[in-house]
C-alpha cells in the first residue's frame, strides 16, 4: 500500500461551476513522484501542452508532494502547474508557507481548476466541504489585504491569492500565500487571473499525514533535522543572514550581473547585503511549514512599516541589476512586488532592461510619466513596480509581460537577458560555466533553482570546482537537475539540499510512501521528470534554438571585476549537455525515453 | 598592501576591512592567524576572486575575501 497520499484529486470547473472529487491516479504518482512531476504528468494528460495559455483550455493544478505535511523537515511545499503565457511552455513555480500543508491536511493531493467563470470568485476549500464564493468585492485589491479580509471572514484558514497584476494577466504575475510568499515565475498568476479566479482559501481539521512507515519516517526525519543544524549553511549562514548573504560572495567572484548585465560588478554591493540587511532593518527571521532553517526575512522600511524582506534574487535585480545601491528602497519595491502579486525577479530585471533601453534613448521621457527610467533611481524601481501592477500607463503594461516582449517591441530582443522569455536570475554565467548550462537548458526559461551550480562551482558543496572551467559540468548539471526534480516532487524545499543528499531523500521517500529506491533508482525518476517536461515543451512548439542564452552572454566577455576577460563556453558545452542526457537536437531520442518508461510520448 | 574583506559572522568583532602591510613569501595563514580565524572555519577563501586556500602565497596587492559557511538562493 502505497502512503502519504491522500489519494484526492480536487477538480473545480469554473464555467460550470462543478466541483468533483477524483482518485489519485497512484500508478503515476508512483512514478512521478508528486508535485512537479507528477503535476506535469497530469497537465500533459490534460491535453494543455497545445492550448493557449490565458485561454479556458488551460488548466492550472496546485499540488502537494508526498512529504508535503509529514514530520519531514521542509516538508509543506505546494506547486503551481500549468502552461506558461510568458513562455508558451511548462509553468512550475514553487512556494512554501502553510498553504500546501493545510491542502494536504484537509485531505487532497491536488486541485485542478479548469474552464473560466464568468465573474470573479474565490474557492473555499474546509476539509471536504468545498464551495465557490463570489469574489466581486476583492477584486483590485492588493494581496496582503486580500488577505487579511478573506481571513476575517474565514477564521482559522490558509490564504492563496492573486494581486492586481494577475487579475490583469501580466505576464509576470506570481500567487502570493501566506503573506508574503509566492509561487512567483513564469506567470502563474496571469493564468489564475485568466480564469476570474481572485483567491483559495483552505482549512483542515487534521493536523498530520500518515506515511507508510511511520517509525521509519521518523527516524529519517531526525536524522535529516540534524544534518540540517549541524550544517553550515542550513544551520546558521541562512538563518542568520537569508539568502541575501549570497550578495558580498557573488560580488566578490566578480559574477554580480550589473546594469542589465553590462557590468559583472557593482563596487556598493555591500550596502545591499545580507550582512548590511542584518544591521540596519531585519526584524525577525520567518519559518515556512515544518522548516528548521528559517531563511525567510522581515524587515522594518524607513517609513516604520514593518514587512517580508528581500531574497538574494530581488536585492540584486533592484540593487546592482538597476545600478542602485539603496537597501530601503530595494525592501520597499520587493514589498510592492508582494502587494501587487508580481515575479521579484523578473519584474526588477524588466526595469533593468527598461533602464538601459532608456539610456540608449529607446525609451524617452515622454514614454515615463515624470518618472525617468534613470539607472539608480530610488523612485523609479518602486513606482514602476507598482505601475506594472496596475498596468497604469502603456509602458508599463508592457513592462508587466517581461523585458522580452519590452525589447522586442524596441526592436532589440537582444538586450532581454532572458532565456524562453524568461529572465534569468543573479549569477553571471560568464563566470561560472555550469550555471549557464542550467539557465540555457531550463525547461521553464531562464532560472536558477532547476540546477542550481553554485552549490559546487562557488560554495563548494558538495565539493569545490573550478568555476571557470567545463570538465564535468555537463553531467554536473544534469544530475543537479535530476535531484532537483525529485526534491521538488517530494513536497520539500531545495535548501535542504545544501545539507541533505540522494541517500537522504531516497530514505524519507522510501519510509514516506514504501517505495525501495536507491540513489541511482531516485536519479533516475527525476532524469524521467525532466524528460517529460521536456516533451511537454516540444509538444508546445518548442525549438532547439530555443536552449539559448542572450547574445550579452553567450558572446561577449565580461568586462571589469575580478573575472574580467571571461566568456561563456557554452558552445562547448550543450552539446556535452545533451549527450549526457541521451538527447539529440534538445529532445530526448527514442532510445532515451523507453530507458525512462516515457516509450508512450515517442 | 593587502587587502582584506570579511563577510557574513567574520565581521563580529573585526572591522569589514582591514589593510595589511605586505611582505615578501606572506601566505593567507599571516593573514588570519593575528584575526584569530582559523583555516576550518573558512568556506570560501578568495585571492582577487578566485577561491584559493589559506596556505596561498600572497602578492602586494592581493584582495583577500573570507567567508564562513554560507547559503544560496
Amino acid at each position: 500500500m502505497v502512503t502519504s497520499y491522500n489519494g484526492e484529486v480536487l477538480r473545480v470547473n469554473l464555467t460550470e461551476r462543478i466541483i468533483n472529487t477524483e482518485p489519485l491516479d497512484m500508478e503515476k504518482a508512483v512514478k512521478y513522484i508528486g508535485g512537479r512531476g507528477l503535476g506535469t504528468r497530469m497537465l500533459l494528460d490534460e491535453g494543455c501542452a497545445t492550448v493557449e495559455p490565458l485561454s479556458p483550455e488551460n488548466k492550472l493544478i496546485y499540488i502537494t508532494g508526498p512529504m508535503t505535511g509529514t514530520a519531514v523537515p521542509t516538508g509543506g511545499r505546494y506547486m503551481v502547474v500549468t502552461k506558461s503565457p510568458l513562455t508558451g511552455m511548462i509553468a512550475c513555480s514553487n512556494s512554501g508557507g502553510v498553504w500546501g500543508a493545510m491542502l494536504k491536511y484537509a485531505g487532497w493531493d491536488a486541485i485542478v481548476v479548469e474552464g473560466k467563470a464568468d465573474a470573479p470568485v474565490y474557492l473555499e476549500i474546509n476539509d471536504h466541504e468545498v464551495t465557490l464564493h463570489d469574489a466581486s468585492d476583492l477584486w483590485g485589491k492588493k494581496s496582503l489585504e486580500t488577505e487579511s479580509i478573506l481571513k476575517e471572514r474565514h477564521t482559522g484558514y490558509s490564504v492563496l491569492n492573486i494581486g492586481p497584476a494577475g487579475e490583469n494577466q501580466a505576464l509576470l504575475a506570481a500567487i502570493m500565500n501566506d503573506g508574503d510568499r509566492a509561487a512567483g515565475r513564469s506567470g502563474v498568476g496571469a493564468v489564475m487571473g485568466s480564469k476570474n479566479l481572485k483567491a483559495i482559501v483552505v482549512k483542515a481539521s487534521k493536523t498530520q499525514i500518515d506515511p507508510h512507515d511511520a517509525d521509519a519516517l521518523r527516524t529519517a526525519a531526525v536524522d535529516c533535522i540534524k544534518k540540517l543544524r549541524a550544517n553550515g549553511v542550513t544551520g546558521e549562514g541562512l538563518p542568520t543572514f537569508g539568502t541575501a548573504v549570497l550578495v558580498n560572495i557573488i560580488n566578490n567572484i566578480g559574477a554580480m550581473p550589473t546594469k542589465n548585465w553590462q557590468e559583472s560588478y557593482y563596487p556598493e554591493a555591500d550596502s545591499f547585503s545580507g550582512e548590511t540587511m542584518k544591521d540596519t532593518s531585519l526584524v525577525k527571521n520567518h519559518a515556512c511549514h515544518r522548516c528548521p532553517i528559517g531563511c525567510g526575512r522581515v524587515v522594518k522600511l524607513q517609513d516604520g512599516n514593518v514587512v517580508g524582506g528581500p531574497e538574494y534574487e530581488p536585492l540584486w535585480a533592484y540593487g546592482a541589476n538597476c545600478g542602485n545601491s539603496d537597501l530601503d528602497s530595494i525592501n520597499k519595491a520587493n514589498e510592492v512586488c508582494n502587494e501587487m502579486g508580481l515575479d521579484a525577479i523578473s519584474t526588477p530585471c524588466t526595469i533593468a532592461a527598461a533602464m538601459e533601453l532608456y539610456e540608449k534613448g529607446l525609451i524617452t521621457d515622454e514614454d515615463c510619466h515624470g518618472v525617468p527610467l534613470k539607472w539608480g533611481s530610488k523612485e523609479a524601481i518602486v513606482t514602476w513596480t507598482e505601475w506594472m501592477g496596475l498596468g497604469s500607463n502603456p509602458l508599463a503594461k508592457l513592462m508587466a509581460d517581461g523585458s522580452y516582449r519590452l525589447c522586442e517591441h524596441y526592436g532589440v530582443p537582444e538586450l532581454s537577458m532572458s532565456v524562453k522569455k524568461q529572465e534569468i536570475p543573479a549569477y553571471d554565467a560568464r563566470a561560472i560555466q555550469g550555471i549557464g548550462i542550467t539557465y540555457a537548458t531550463s525547461n521553464r526559461g531562464g532560472c536558477h533553482v532547476r540546477g542550481y551550480m553554485i552549490s559546487p562551482e562557488v560554495l563548494g558543496l558538495p565539493e569545490q570546482l573550478d568555476r571557470e572551467t567545463v570538465e564535468g559540468k555537463a553531467q554536473w548539471a544534469k544530475i543537479f537537475q535530476d535531484l532537483t526534480s525529485v526534491i521538488d516532487s517530494m513536497g520539500m524545499c531545495l535548501f535542504s539540499s545544501f545539507a541533505l543528499g540522494a541517500p537522504e531523500y531516497a530514505a524519507l521517500l522510501n519510509a514516506g510512501t514504501g517505495t525501495n529506491y536507491d540513489v541511482n533508482g531516485l536519479l533516475e525518476v527525476g532524469d524521467r521528470i525532466y524528460n517529460l517536461e521536456r516533451m511537454f515543451n516540444k509538444a508546445a512548439g518548442m525549438k532547439p534554438e530555443d536552449d539559448r542564452l542572450p547574445k550579452r552572454i553567450a558572446e561577449d566577455e565580461i568586462v571589469n571585476g575580478p573575472s574580467k576577460g571571461m566568456s561563456s563556453k557554452i558552445k562547448l558545452t550543450l552539446p556535452q549537455y545533451y549527450e549526457a542526457r541521451g538527447w539529440k537536437d534538445a529532445f530526448p531520442t527514442e532510445e532515451t525515453l523507453k530507458r525512462l518508461g516515457l516509450e508512450d510520448l515517442i | 598592501m593587502i587587502e582584506v574583506r570579511l563577510f557574513a559572522t567574520f565581521r563580529e568583532g573585526r572591522e569589514k576591512i582591514i589593510f595589511v602591510d605586505y611582505m615578501p613569501g606572506m601566505t593567507g595563514y599571516d593573514i588570519i592567524e593575528p584575526l584569530g580565524i582559523k583555516e576550518e572555519e573558512i568556506a570560501i577563501f578568495l585571492i582577487n576572486g578566485r577561491h584559493s586556500k589559506a596556505g596561498a602565497v600572497l602578492n602586494d596587492g592581493s584582495v583577500l575575501a573570507l567567508f564562513p559557511p554560507v547559503g544560496g538562493g
